[in-house]
C-alpha cells in the first residue's frame, strides 16, 4: 500500500479511527450463519501469485475439506487466516465483527481460531498433560501465566480432552516420545484446549496407518458441529470418508466446490487434478 | 513457602550449603584467631563473596539461555552496568580522602580538569538511589534492547551477535574519558560503604553474607519462574516458538519479561562484585568476559540453575588457582575444559547426577 493510500485509509470518512472503536475479540458474531469470510484475497511472493482472488465461506459447525495439488496455496491460505502472512488485498473476517487482517497471531488464536501445522508440532520436552495445560484457554499475559494454578475443573477439562484424543493412559509421558500419529492427535487436543470456534487442520493424516486414519476421521467428524473445521488434505480416500463439502484449490483460487461426487465429476477438476 | 524447591535436589543442596556458609564463614573468620588451623582469612572470604556474585550472574544467564534458548553474549554488560552504579556511589563516598583531596570531585574528574560533577552523577551519593539504579539501568537497557529485538523476531545467531555488539559498543564508550566514568582506569580507590570501611574484616564478611543472600533469593526467584506455567511456556518457546504463538501467547512479551528480569539479576551481581574486588573498569564489558560466563553455564549444565552455580564456582576457582600457579596455562585450560565438557558432558556437570538417577 502506498503512503497516500495508507493516509486515505486512515482518514476514511465513513468510519471512526481504530483506537476509538476497538475491536471486541471476545465475542464472535455469527448470526448470519457464517463463521469465516475470505473475500477477494490475493498474495504474491516475488511475483508468484500464491493466492489469487480467493473467495470462500465457512458455515458454523461445518466440516470442510480443502484439496488441491501441491503449490495450490493451501498452506498459504492458512497462514493468512492465522495472521502469519499478510495478503496484498482482500478481506478475511471471523464472524461478522472480527477483522483478522488487523490482528497478530496470538490475538487470532485468543479470538478462537486454532491451527494444526502440517508437521506435527508439540512441545517435545513436556509431558502430554503439560502440553494441554499450556494450550488451555484463559488469560495468557506474562503475569497471569506466572501466577496460574490449575483448578479442579481445569483438571477435568484436560482429562476430558485426553479422553477425546485417546491419550488418557499416558498423561505423564514426554510428548517427544510419542508416535507420529499420537503427536498429531496431541496437537489436535491442544487446539481443543483453546476452545476454538474454528479449527484449521493441515494434513492431519500424513504418515498415518489406516487404523490411525480411521480414528482421526472419527475424531474430526465428532468435532464438527460444536466447532467449525477446515481440513486440508492430500489423501483422497480420507477426504471421501469424512467430507460433506469439498473445495478444490488450484493456483490460488477455488476451482470447484460441492460434494465429493460433484467435485469428482467436474470436468475442470478432472483436467487439473483428479484425472488423467 | 519453598514450594519451588520441591524435587530440585541440586537447589536444596545449594541452599543448605549457602546457609551453612553464612554461619560458618563469619565465625571462622572473626571468632577463630588468626594462625589457628581453622581460621579463614579475609582474603578467602572476599574470594568466596566474589564467586557468589559470579554464581548469581551465571544463574541469570542460565535462565535466558538454558531455559529460553537465547544465547546472550552480552550479559557481562548488564553485570558491568550494575557494577558501575555501585562504583559511582562508592566513588562519591571517598570525599576528600582521594589523592587530590578534593571534597566534591572524584580524582579522575580533578585530573581531567572538570569543575563539577556531571548531571548523571547526581543522586549517586545516596545509597538507596544508587541501589535503585543498580537494578534500573541494566533493566532499562535490556528492556529497550529486547523490545526492539524480540518485536522484530530476531533470533538465534543474529541475536547473539547483536548482544555481543551491544557489550562491545558499551566497552568502547566507557573507555572514553569524556563519558565521565573514569575511562580506561574505571572507578577504584573506594574507601567505605554506608560508613563502614571496606578494608575491615567485618565489612568483608557482611558483603559475603549479602552476596550469599542475593544468590539464594535470586535462585529461588528463578526457580519460582521455572516451575510455574510461565516457566513451561518459556521452555516451549525455546523448543517450538511458532506453536507457542499459535496457541495464543505473546512470545515477544514473555521473552522481554524474562530477559529484563535476568538483566536485573546480572546488575545486582555486578553491584555485589564491585565493593569486594575494589574496582570496576571497562574491561568488564569486553565480549570475552561475556563469553566466559556462557562457558561457566555450559560447564555446569544448562537449564538446571544449580548447575550454573556449580560451573561458576569450578571455573572461577580453577582460574584463581591457575592464574596464580601457572598464568600462561589458564586460557588453554579454559579452552580444554570447554571442549571436553561439550564433547563428553553435553549436559554439563549437572548432567552427571541426572545420568546416575536415570540409570538407577
Amino acid at each position: 500500500m502506498s503512503a497516500l493510500a495508507k493516509i486515505r485509509e486512515t482518514f476514511r470518512r465513513d468510519q471512526v479511527f481504530d483506537f476509538v472503536n476497538k475491536q471486541d475479540y471476545s465475542r464472535v458474531d455469527t448470526s448470519h450463519g457464517q463463521i469465516l469470510y475470505v473475500e477477494d484475497v490475493s498474495v504474491s511472493f516475488d511475483g508468484f501469485k500464491a493466492i489469487n482472488e480467493l473467495n470462500f465461506y465457512i458455515e458454523v459447525g461445518e466440516l470442510r475439506c480443502m484439496i488441491g495439488p501441491n503449490g495450490a496455496g493451501k498452506t498459504t491460505m492458512m497462514d493468512i487466516i492465522t495472521g502469519k502472512t499478510r495478503p496484498d488485498q482482500g478481506s478475511v473476517w471471523f464472524g461478522q465483527n472480527i477483522n483478522l487482517l488487523k490482528m497478530t497471531e496470538p490475538e487470532i488464536a485468543q479470538a478462537g481460531v486454532g491451527r494444526k501445522f502440517q508437521k506435527p508440532t508439540v512441545f517435545e520436552h513436556h509431558d502430554i498433560f503439560e502440553n494441554l495445560e499450556m494450550a488451555m484457554a484463559g488469560n495468557k499475559g506474562v503475569w497471569s501465566t506466572f501466577r496460574a494454578r490449575l483448578s479442579s475443573e481445569q483438571h477435568d477439562q484436560i482429562a476430558s480432552v485426553m479422553e477425546i484424543i485417546g491419550l488418557s493412559d499416558c498423561a505423564k509421558q514426554r510428548a517427544g516420545a510419542l508416535s507420529h500419529g499420537q503427536k498429531q492427535w496431541l496437537e489436535i487436543g491442544m487446539l481443543l484446549m483453546q476452545n476454538p470456534k474454528l479449527l484449521l487442520v493441515d494434513e492431519p493424516v500424513a504418515g498415518m496407518t489406516h487404523q490411525e486414519m480411521d480414528k482421526t476421521g472419527e475424531l474430526l467428524t465428532s468435532l464438527a458441529g460444536e466447532h467449525s473445521v477446515v481440513v486440508v488434505e492430500h489423501d483422497m480416500d480420507f477426504v471421501r470418508s469424512i467430507a460433506k463439502k469439498v473445495s478444490v484449490l488450484h493456483q490460488g483460487s477455488i476451482l470447484a466446490e460441492g460434494s465429493m461426487d460433484e467435485v469428482q465429476n467436474n470436468q475442470r477438476v478432472i483436467e487439473v487434478y483428479l484425472g488423467e | 513457602m519453598f514450594y519451588m524447591l520441591k524435587g530440585d535436589r541440586g537447589g536444596q543442596a545449594l541452599l543448605l550449603l549457602l546457609s551453612i556458609a553464612v554461619v560458618l564463614v563469619p565465625v571462622l573468620n572473626l571468632v577463630v584467631p588468626e594462625g589457628h588451623a581453622l581460621h579463614v582469612s579475609t582474603f578467602t572470604v572476599t574470594l568466596l563473596g566474589k564467586y557468589l556474585a559470579f554464581a548469581l550472574l551465571a544463574v541469570a544467564v542460565d535462565l535466558v539461555w538454558g531455559y529460553m534458548g537465547i544465547l546472550s553474549l552480552g550479559h557481562g554488560a548488564f553485570f558491568a552496568l550494575g557494577g558501575y552504579a555501585m562504583g559511582m556511589y562508592l566513588m562519591l563516598q571517598i570525599g576528600d580522602r582521594g589523592v587530590y583531596g578534593n571534597p566534591d570531585l572524584p580524582d579522575f574528574m580533578v585530573f581531567l580538569n572538570w569543575q563539577e560533577v556531571p548531571w548523571f552523577w547526581q543522586g549517586f551519593d545516596n545509597f538507596w538511589f544508587a541501589m535503585i539504579m543498580v537494578a534500573l539501568v541494566p533493566g532499562l537497557l535490556a528492556f529497550v534492547f529486547g523490545a526492539l529485538a524480540f518485536r522484530s523476531r530476531v533470533t538465534g545467531v543474529y541475536l547473539s551477535i547483536m548482544t555481543q555488539a551491544l557489550t562491545y559498543a558499551l566497552m568502547l564508550a566507557f573507555f572514553r574519558n569524556e563519558m565521565g566514568f573514569g575511562g580506561n582506569n574505571g572507578l577504584t580507590d573506594f574507601k567505605d560503604i554506608l560508613g563502614f570501611s571496606l578494608q575491615s574484616d567485618s565489612t568483608r564478611v557482611a558483603l559475603f553474607i549479602a552476596s550469599a543472600a542475593a544468590l539464594a533469593l535470586g535462585y529461588l526467584a528463578c526457580r519460582a519462574i521455572v516451575v510455574s506455567r510461565l516457566g513451561k511456556v518459556v521452555v516451549a518457546i525455546r523448543d517450538t516458538e511458532d506453536r507457542v504463538r499459535f496457541i495464543g501467547y505473546r512470545v515477544d512479551h514473555i521473552k522481554l519479561a524474562i530477559f529484563t528480569f535476568s538483566a536485573v539479576l546480572a546488575g545486582i551481581a555486578g553491584a555485589l562484585y564491585v565493593p569486594q574486588v575494589g574496582i570496576i573498569n571497562p574491561g568488564e564489558f569486553s565480549p570475552l568476559r561475556s563469553i566466559e560466563l556462557v562457558v561457566w553455564v555450559a560447564i555446569g549444565g544448562r537449564a538446571t540453575l544449580y548447575g550454573a552455580v556449580l560451573g561458576a564456582f569450578i571455573v572461577n576457582y580453577s582460574k584463581t588457582y591457575l592464574t596464580g600457579a601457572a598464568p600462561e596455562v589458564w586460557l588453554f585450560a579454559l579452552g580444554a575444559l570447554f571442549v571436553l565438557v561439550t564433547l563428553y558432558l553435553p549436559n554439563g556437570l549437572a548432567g552427571l547426577s541426572k545420568k546416575k538417577e536415570a540409570a538407577a
